[in-house]
């Protein structure tokens, strides 16, 4: 007796003492504010590693989200209005009236991080890697820059571009989150110096690196917005796993991260944190496509390919995928709900958008009848082993497929296996995807011209009407004229010829903490984040 | 004794040249591309002609034998080379790393051991009767339960009842062990149990085979006491055994504990051995996996003279 009331005792007091050293560890609770106030350090996750510093030649958010605040840009997206854009170190800018030149004011009193003063002249040079990068210096967007004939510094506080043809969308593209603005000096010296080091502009002075694990900056005092930024610093954390990452997420170590998460994640965050989580959601442009190998028998048949895409009923895929995945929105090439996204009226006269599923799946077996293959055949569709959003997304267009009789395998492999496959053009159908930052139709149609103009058109057709279509489009300033042009490029890219097949469109959910105020999520991962806007709520660490 | 040891060393070296030339092959004969990894994973057109400068760059465009040449030169001077991915000295990226890694192994294969080694021997001596059983259980339960899935438990734990989740960066245990520790000991608790749980198998295996023998019974009827009988003429001999599972256990946990690593966010060499694969940042496999050979080669040689110094009729032999 006497034995087990010690044993309770002890248990009692071991488990008290637990209790202790847990509250003493554990982070306080936070506490809701409005006002922009100063104070306080934003930890945040990243769910990759930046491959280098140097943002002219990376194409991934992991090296954004944690380096971007040390930079400024020459215009940026406002984020509060995306896709406005709005002055950053320009305080101003003016367009010929050919549209052939673009000229740029700059901000006076700009300082980099080193003391020196920004001239005309770290833009240039900057610009000038993107666009025309020396010998031995990659730049990843140096493509869709093609459009521009020169960058000139007339003066210390005017940069011009001259552009061989009238671009659309030139200032969009410029605000691109990866045009960060370098020192001429040091890009003199030595160009590639910014891959593995860092000093800019921004609003925030790095201080560490600790590859695998954080990054971290403090506040730049001398910034040249008064007041910004408000906070004192800002750790990234470098957190790979998505358990460990949710829960980071759920203990408050970190108050947010930028890229997105699952439904059932959002869902078990806001099922621990109640009311001191908020979620924002938001069609993402990310999107899953089917690439299918037209170099291989029955793909070269538009016939097959269109019953391909009939046979796929989007509408209920995506009330159903919606639930599970961060996927959603069905649409054609351009993002659905962006100013170039074609309307549901038309949308649904496009082979595999009908509404009526049965009808459209008569047809697509009316197709595979007259393309010879009357019973159906087996193909294998090649995904990467990634389980979100890809995973559910080729399960689902595998049990469409086998509704119209047509006997497909689910392959997942390892990225790059997945990757080295789709270049070498080993593969009968495929998962693809893409990510950017603008919606632009140039960047969102690019990748689908003939193979022999982009070889990111792993179908490996070769269509010059879509070619004629694309430079068409990109070369014509007038808004209507252009989107009528779009469209006749997307009626051919997934409808007459069913090169590819857009399954669906990404739903972004971020969820975070209450305590990070500021914070408006966009339709990308790339613009994000801007520390500078972002504080803290009174209470918070 | 001497002879011994330098025939053991001796035997390091072709055996780490062999592995080495096996590393550079394998690491190359899967598909995979770095430079495209890196530049069009995400859909961004990048020119073939900007690919193939960046492939120049790396060396990738050089004949296989050039590499491997260029690779055994570094080594040969103390230089694994530039991570591919990061343009970071390989031997600092480990460095960075190992403190963790090692810390980590250390600290499970002490809970494992302080574990193991009596309960191995209650088991033994309570053979068949309810402590054996309990020890049983106990073992069987940490062969099945796989280290990360308890890792999990632990963080599901933590987290629905204290509301709190271990430090998610790492601090150096001589900068700050409150710190350290917060982090390290989940983790080394998740994977010692599950080390422990082979290591006290085979210390009551060992140990009732031991007690079997002639010298043992001589002793129980020389009148000496259990205490003394178990531990000097019992246990010293039954821990050969238990030595070697210790030793090859302690050498995979360097580089092996990929799925816990990734479950605590811990950013040690198991972690990075798997990101440099995906990656197919080629010198950085080969840097981390000569690492655990040799980590596997050091730990044999360390086991062996373990063995020695627990039996000298070895050191003879």
């Amino acid at each position: 007796m006497r034995t087990e009331r010690i044993s309770r005792v002890r248990w009692g007091t071991a488990a008290a003492g637990l209790v202790a050293i847990v509250a003493l560890l554990a982070p306080p609770a936070p506490v809701d504010a409005q006002q922009p106030r100063r104070g306080g350090t934003l930890s945040y996750a990243v769910s990759a590693l930046p491959p280098s510093f140097d943002a002219h030649r990376e194409t991934t958010f992991a090296m954004i989200h944690p380096i971007r605040p040390h930079y400024n840009l020459l215009v940026k997206f406002d984020l509060q209005n995306y896709p406005k854009v709005v002055p950053d170190l320009a305080e101003s800018w003016t367009t010929s009236r050919d549209g052939l030149t673009w000229t740029f004011k700059l901000r006076q009193g700009v300082k980099f991080h080193d003391g020196s003063t920004l001239t005309s002249r770290d833009v240039k040079a900057s610009f000038d890697k993107i666009i025309f990068p020396p010998e031995g210096v990659v730049s990843a967007r140096q493509a869709i820059y093609q459009g521009v004939r020169a960058v000139e510094a007339p003066d210390p506080q005017t940069v011009v571009f001259r552009l061989k043809w009238p671009v659309p969308s030139f200032l969009e593209k410029l605000a691109s989150p990866f045009n960060w603005i370098y020192k001429a000096d040091i890009l003199a010296r030595d160009p590639r110096w910014y891959e593995r080091n860092v000093m800019g502009t921004g609003p925030f002075r790095f201080v560490e690196y600790v590859r695998g694990a954080r990054w971290v900056g403090r506040r730049n005092e001398d910034y040249f917005e008064r007041g910004k930024p408000y906070l004192d610093g800002y750790t990234a954390l470098f957190i790979g796993s998505r358990s460990a990452l949710i829960a980071a997420l759920k203990s408050g170590q970190v108050l947010i991260e930028f890229r997105g998460v699952s439904p059932a994640e959002r869902d078990d965050i806001v099922r621990t944190l109640g009311p001191r989580v908020t979620v924002q959601e938001q069609p993402w442009l990310c999107n899953l496509i089917v690439a299918l190998n037209t170099r291989r028998k029955p793909f070269d048949d538009a016939r097959v390919r269109r019953a391909l895409t009939l046979a796929v009923d989007r509408w209920s895929g995506s009330r159903a995928l919606s639930q599970i995945a961060f996927v959603g929105p069905v649409g054609a090439v351009m993002r659905p709900g962006s100013e170039f996204a074609m309307p549901e009226a038309e949308l649904v006269r496009l082979a595999g958008y009908g509404r009526d599923i049965a009808q459209v799946r008569a047809q697509a077996r009316a197709l595979l009848r007259e393309a010879g293959v009357p019973d159906g055949f087996s193909f294998t569709l090649k995904n990467r082993d990634v389980q979100m959003p890809y995973e559910p997304v080729g399960v689902f267009l595998v049990d469409q497929w086998r509704q119209v009789g047509l006997n497909v395998q689910h392959v997942q492999q390892e990225t790059a296996k997945y990757l080295a496959d789709m270049r070498a053009g080993d593969y009968e159908a495929s998962v693809d995807f893409a990510c950017d930052f603008i919606d632009d139709p140039d960047v969102q149609l690019a990748k689908f011209v003939s193979s022999d103009v982009n070889p990111l058109n792993y179908g490996g057709y070769i269509d010059r009407q879509l070619d004629l279509l694309y430079v068409q489009q990109s070369r014509t300033a007038d808004r209507a004229r252009r989107l009528e042009i779009v469209r006749r490029f997307e009626r051919r890219l997934l409808d007459e010829q069913a090169y590819v097949m857009y399954a669906l469109w990404w739903q972004r959910i971020i969820p975070h903490w209450r305590t990070l105020q500021g914070y408006k999520t966009t339709t990308n991962h790339y613009v994000e984040p801007d520390l500078a806007e972002y504080w803290l709520a009174e209470g918070s660490q | 004794m001497q002879r011994y040891l330098l025939t053991r060393l001796l035997l390091v070296v072709p055996t780490l040249l062999s592995v080495a030339v096996l590393i550079f092959v394998l690491v190359r004969v899967v598909p995979g591309d770095i430079v495209e990894l890196r530049m069009v994973l995400g859909g961004s057109y990048v020119t073939p002609q900007v690919l193939a400068a960046e492939r120049a760059r790396l060396g990738l465009d050089r004949p296989l034998w050039a590499q491997f040449s260029a690779w055994m030169t570094g080594i040969a001077r103390g230089d694994l080379g530039l991570s591919m991915w990061s343009g970071e000295p390989v031997a600092k990226e480990i460095a960075l790393r190992l403190e963790l890694s090692l810390q980590l192994a250390v600290m499970a294969t002490v809970i494992a051991t302080a574990i193991a080694i009596p309960l191995g021997t209650v088991a033994a001596v309570y053979r068949g009767r309810w402590p054996d059983h309990l020890v049983q259980v106990f073992s069987v339960a940490g062969l099945a339960v796989p280290s990360f899935w308890l890792g999990i438990l632990i963080i599901l734990f933590l987290l629905s009842v204290f509301q709190y989740l271990p430090p998610l960066t790492f601090t150096s245990l001589w900068e700050n062990p409150r710190a350290n520790l917060a982090q390290l000991i989940w983790p080394a608790l998740a994977v010692g149990y599950r080390y422990s749980a082979v290591a006290t198998r085979m210390t009551r295996s060992a140990l009732l085979e031991v007690l079997r023998e002639d010298y043992i019974r001589t002793a129980w009827a020389k009148g000496l006491e259990r205490r003394t009988i178990l531990r000097r003429h019992a246990l010293r001999n039954a821990l050969m055994p238990v030595v070697t599972v210790i030793g090859l256990e302690f050498a995979f946990l360097i580089g092996g504990l990929v799925v816990t690593e990734q479950v605590f966010n811990l950013n040690g060499i198991g972690k990075l051995i798997v990101d440099a694969i995906a990656q197919r940042d080629y010198t950085l496999i080969q840097g981390l996996l000569l690492l655990v050979a040799t980590a596997y080669v050091l730990v044999n040689f360390l086991t062996d003279l373990l063995y020695a110094w627990i039996d000298p009729r070895v050191a003879y032999q």
